[in-house]
């Protein structure tokens, strides 16, 4: 009971948000090409929804392609690196370079690679690198955050690297790759958005297209409507992320 | 791998032996020359001031450190060692018995084997009935059995505690030590277990060691240990016993000696 009568403070505030927007469109008699009102863009959203749900599946598919080769190759990676030290003084330098470099800069040079014929694959890959890092990151940390003592226990036992890999430095690592993940969702789906901003042939023909062609035509209420087709994608993938890290953890620990 | 294991001493009836051993490191206090010679089946208390290094001796003498100086010498009988640190460092995602279980599967025995081993070794400490139990559903005492039981899964012949009680309360740490007594006299005869204690409480000490051996500050020679007079277990109301009170009191006078710098006031220069 009480959890839904959290909602209600956030739902009055959007309510009347969207109301004074309204109310200010109308009065001021806004032109709809700068700034339709809530009721148009409501209207484009329920009219243009089979494109934009269309376009919002195609993103969604190609962010969560990302992800998975961002678990892949950062997972992978970091418990390569994690085996030794040398390893990752080698390879932080480039990963954080990785991280630092903006997509957009990088992103003409992918499509080269792709092809310009294949700029899905492109989309994929550049929100792959955005996806990386946090995934690497996350997990090469958990792999160093076990408790030292139970790392003497298992010094003191002659533990192999696979079994002190296996029976510690996995499980330790397992809610600090769950929280990387879940910060990888976001940024992937930003990152094909992106990607697919800077690839521009509406090759790959996501939210982003769909963002840049009403834009063009000065259809802002479709505009707006793809928007809110962004966030909810956002908050899907970030929802059931979280729904899925709090099971595992729950059910690992026997609650 | 082989030069970081400690060496072996044919002595027989000798666990462990330190001769001469040191630890100098930048940036941390200075350690030893320690010396001190652990006899099978023995059980010697170790107390000092915080930062003399009664952990490290610890390490060093389970072979998890390596001393810059001096030896480190093992008997065949302490080739197996057990270990209980300060918290009761259990995996929080695993149960009681798989806990215990780990160092025989890390040894190689087979899991159901060792499953089997570490039920025994549970029941052993009490804890028969919580095998699924998670690290969480445990007090901090119950913890500490656990931790204990997996010290033990393997029959060491040398046991090493670090403050392992000290976080208790004074009713669960008296049960804990009579329980170790128990388990320690258990093995007396056939198959003898020699423990090291560290600890910073005296009576603590007194009551629990045939020995105690003052870890000083200054000096690391424990070879002047003192000896607790009376049978292991301790006899009911042993600690109203006046032998027992005269020796808490040597040991807690050698301790505040151990403290004082031979030259007093130059000490924190040094």
């Amino acid at each position: 009971m009480t959890r839904w009568l959290n909602l209600v403070p956030p739902l009055l505030l959007i309510l009347l948000l969207l109301a004074a927007w309204e109310t200010a469109c109308r009065l001021l008699s806004v032109p709809a090409y700068v700034l339709p009102p809530p009721s148009a863009v409501a209207v484009a959203l329920v009219e243009r929804a089979p494109v934009l749900v269309l376009s919002a599946l195609r993103t969604f598919w190609m962010a969560i392609q990302a992800l998975i080769v961002a678990v892949g190759l950062g997972g992978g990676i970091a418990v390569a690196v994690s085996l030794s030290p040398a390893a990752e003084r080698a390879v932080r330098p480039l990963a954080i370079a990785l991280q630092v470099t903006p997509i957009v800069a990088i992103a003409p040079l992918v499509l080269i690679w792709f092809g310009l014929d294949n700029a899905e694959g492109a989309v994929v890959a550049l929100a792959a690198a955005v996806a990386f890092f946090p995934i690497f990151s996350g997990v090469l940390t958990g792999l160093q955050a076990a408790d030292p003592d139970l790392e003497r226990l298992f010094d003191l036992h002659g533990a192999t690297r696979l079994q002190r890999l296996r029976r510690l430095r996995l499980p330790t690592a397992l809610p600090f790759a769950l929280e990387g993940l879940r910060v990888a969702a976001g940024l992937a789906v930003i990152g094909a958005v992106v990607a697919e901003f800077v690839s521009g042939s509406g090759a790959a023909q996501g939210l982003a297209w769909r963002l840049l062609e009403a834009g063009n035509r000065l259809r802002t209420a479709e505009l707006l409507a793809a928007l809110c087709w962004l966030a909810v994608l956002g908050l899907i993938l970030n929802a059931a992320i979280g729904v899925a890290s709090r099971r595992i953890l729950a059910a690992r620990a026997g609650r | 791998m082989a030069d970081s294991r400690p060496g072996t001493i044919d002595a027989p009836g000798t666990v462990a032996a330190l001769s001469g051993v040191t630890l100098r490191y930048p940036g941390r206090p200075p350690i030893g020359p320690l010396d001190l010679t652990l006899a099978s089946g023995e059980i010697v208390a170790i107390v000092g001031a915080s930062g003399a290094g009664k952990s490290t001796l610890l390490r060093l003498l389970a072979g998890l450190e390596q001393p810059t100086g001096g030896t480190v010498a093992r008997g065949h009988a302490g080739a197996r060692t057990g270990f209980v640190f300060q918290s009761p460092t259990l995996m929080p995602w695993a149960d009681a018995l798989t806990n215990v279980a780990l160092p025989l599967e890390l040894a190689g025995v087979a899991r159901a084997t060792a499953h089997h081993r570490a039920a025994e070794a549970l029941a052993a400490v009490g804890l028969g009935d919580r095998l699924t139990a998670r690290p969480f559903q445990l007090s901090g005492g119950m913890a500490m059995r656990v931790s204990l039981a997996r010290a033990l899964v393997t029959r060491p012949g040398l046991l090493l505690l670090d403050e392992p009680f000290a976080a208790l309360d004074s009713i669960t740490r008296r049960a804990l030590i009579e329980d170790l007594h128990r388990l320690w006299s258990a093995r007396r005869g056939h198959d003898p277990m020699a423990i090291v204690f560290v600890t910073h409480d005296v009576e603590e000490a007194v009551y629990l060691a045939d020995r105690v051996a003052i870890l000083g500050v200054w000096d690391g020679d424990m070879t002047r240990a003192i000896s607790t007079p009376g049978p292991i277990p301790r006899p009911a109301h042993w600690r109203l016993d006046a032998a027992y009170r005269q020796t808490a009191e040597r040991v807690a006078a050698a301790l505040a000696a151990s403290m004082t710098s031979p030259s007093a006031g130059q000490g924190e220069d040094a």
